[in-house]
């Protein structure tokens, strides 16, 4: 960093407001006050940059066509050496064989179905606990919400054991329910729901009090429709967590029917060997396209929930 | 709402109104809070609890017979000369993906902050991977390390090198598992840091400008020091995400070559479900949590204390 000569924005400044160009998270910047040169070092430095900022882009992003390009190829394609950049021909030969090897199509239900009702049923405790936190009085609140607090720092392998010998006693192996109910508490939902509560005004609460609304009436019909960006930032979060669990899901479903997607991978290696690139591949696609396709699409309310504790913090 | 002092001379008609007021209120702070307090109870503070106890148990998971064996598990894990092997992992990967995370996250940033175009398409892209499944990562992964077909091959070729065993061989399997950790979480650390210095006041960096401050000297008495609170944030959410680490060791090592690439959290997996010793998988689990709450501890204590909150 010590190359670093000038401090001057890449584009001259006007003095106007400059419009940014960028997401939710970035607050608008003061304009420039005073014109400055573009000195030869900013010239140099920002080429510099560009050069690393594209082998950065480069760096993340083609892991991601690789893999894409790898779930069309046959297997003699992805074994030569060297490599082959591009399948001959496009065909879904490699997405048949998984659906061949596993039951893929109850597996992509199973996480989409487990991934719904688990998002669903956790902002909507989340939502109802933190609103109870801030708006119900009664003498023991603050306990409750230390209660809740301190889970955040419970990590999850010290609750595996006794929760798996307490879902296997109740024979709820194999059962979504044995899936989904011991992940379904809700922590750091219900801590950033109490952060964006306690800042709504109070008059509005009361006023919705006196109109003779009910706390039911005035959770849903009052605080819910004001607190929509934050209730979406904690929905997506929980979205992209539930689909990528692993480990409990692992643990509970034993029969392919029960499994989800990153149960059934590590199924599918299993069942068909390291070296099968296509298949593996292939299978690792359908996991991850459904996240990078909703990441793209609501970019801006994810990154807002998954940066939310550093900007509360 | 309550908020308003209880004068003692109040009629007793009105304290038994906010009797019933109270009664009520908890009635509805059961009915909200409740399910979800139960659960953190049942699924988070109940095994918690009773992971000490397990702990203290010579038991398989599965077994009905139980002996009571007080700190046995511990003092086994103590003398197991594995332990040290394991702890020097789980603390070297944890070190190496902190710090790199962040250097390169904070670089990121940096570069990130200036307004160059198509910088939006780069933050986008170095996020992408935050949102992945880890299992999925580690496959694709392995596929590019693979030492034989693998891309990365064909890239050291170009610069003239070739391909260390990275699944062989140690120390290699663990720097294989730390790149692609670094990998995943950059984009969030340098999005992270990028929100920090988008809040650092154009004025203050003028201000020094003006005294003749150079941009070097700025990011270090300036910049650098506003950040602290979310160089804080990160040395912390950063640490612990790392000693809870597993999928990507599930997917690409299964903790292997010869236990190398085997962390703390991963031990607790093996000894508890693939072993089978609930007991001893549980002693490491609370050894873990012990380890978990002190660094907390610590970083509260000694970091925050040199931090700059504005």
């Amino acid at each position: 960093m010590s190359t670093i000569t000038t401090d001057s924005p890449a584009t001259p400044a006007t003095g106007r407001d400059q419009r940014s160009t960028a997401g939710a998270p970035e607050a608008p910047k003061p304009p420039e006050r005073r014109r400055r040169r573009r000195s030869a070092g900013a010239v140099v430095l920002d080429g510099g940059l560009y050069v690393t900022l594209v082998l950065a882009a480069l760096v993340m992003a083609f892991p991601l066509i690789w893999m894409l390009l790898a779930s069309f190829k046959s297997n003699p394609e992805i074994s030569t050496w060297p490599i082959q950049w591009l399948p001959q021909e496009w065909n879904f030969d490699n997405f048949i064989a998984v659906a061949n090897s596993i039951p893929i199509g109850r597996m992509i239900f199973n996480s989409v179905f487990i991934t719904v009702v688990s998002t669903f049923l956790k902002v909507v405790l989340g939502l109802a606990c933190a609103y109870a936190l801030v708006f119900v009085d009664v003498p023991f609140k603050k306990l409750a919400f230390m209660l809740v607090l301190f889970t955040l720092l419970i990590p999850g392998q010290i609750t595996i054991i006794p929760n798996y010998v307490l879902v296997a006693g109740l024979d709820w192996t194999n059962t979504y329910l044995g899936i989904i109910l011991p992940g379904l508490a809700s922590a750091f939902g219900t801590f950033l729901f109490r952060q964006q509560f306690m800042q709504l005004p109070r008059s509005l609460l009361e006023a919705a009090e006196l109109d003779g609304a009910g706390h039911l009436r005035r959770l849903f019909r009052v605080v819910v429709p004001i607190s929509v960006p934050t209730i979406a930032a904690v929905t997506l979060v929980t979205l992209v967590g539930e689909w990528n669990e692993y480990l409990w899901p692992s643990l509970v479903a034993k029969s392919p029917d029960l499994m989800t997607l990153p149960v059934g991978l590590t199924h599918l290696q299993d069942l068909e060997g390291i070296q099968n690139w296509g298949v593996l591949l292939a299978a690792t696609t359908l996991l991850t396209l459904p996240m990078l396709a909703v990441f793209l699409v609501l970019q801006r309310r994810l990154v807002a929930g998954l940066t939310a504790g550093a900007v509360t913090g | 709402m309550s908020s308003h002092a209880l004068s003692s001379a109040a009629p007793p008609g009105r304290r038994t109104a906010r009797r019933k007021k109270l009664w009520r209120n908890i009635g509805v702070f059961a009915l909200l809070a409740g399910p979800n307090l139960a659960l953190l109870l049942i699924f988070t503070y109940r095994p918690m609890f009773l992971s000490f106890y397990y702990s203290m148990l010579n038991w398989n998971i599965g077994s009905d017979f139980a002996q009571f064996i007080g700190f046995g598990n511990y003092v086994e894990w103590f003398n197991d000369p594995e332990s040290a092997r394991i702890v020097a992992t789980t603390l070297l990967y944890t070190v190496a993906t902190v710090a790199g995370g962040m250097a390169i996250g904070l670089a990121l940033a940096l570069a990130l902050n200036r307004k160059l175009f198509g910088r939006g398409i780069v933050r986008t892209v170095t996020f992408a991977p935050y949102v992945l499944s880890g299992i999925a990562v580690g496959f694709l992964w392995m596929y590019i390390f693979n030492p034989n077909i693998g891309l990365l091959r064909t890239v050291l070729g170009w610069l003239g090198l070739s391909s260390p065993p990275w699944f062989t061989q140690q120390p290699w399997p663990l720097i294989m598992i730390i790149i692609v950790t670094l990998w995943k979480h950059i984009g969030y650390v340098a999005l992270i840091y990028l929100a920090g210095l988008q809040a650092v006041p154009q004025d203050l960096r003028d201000a020094a400008a003006l005294d003749g401050a150079g941009t070097w000297r700025v990011f270090r008495a300036i910049v650098l020091p506003l950040l602290g609170p979310i160089t804080f944030f990160l040395l912390i959410t950063l640490t612990l995400s790392a000693l809870q680490s597993f999928d990507l060791i599930r997917s690409m090592t299964n903790g292997g070559p010869l236990g190398s690439t085997k962390t703390l959290m991963y031990q607790v997996y093996v000894e508890g479900f693939q072993i089978g010793r609930g007991g001893y998988g549980s002693a490491v689990a609370t050894i873990l949590f012990v380890i978990l709450l002190v660094v907390t501890a610590i970083q509260m204590k000694f970091v925050e204390r040199r931090v700059h909150y504005q």
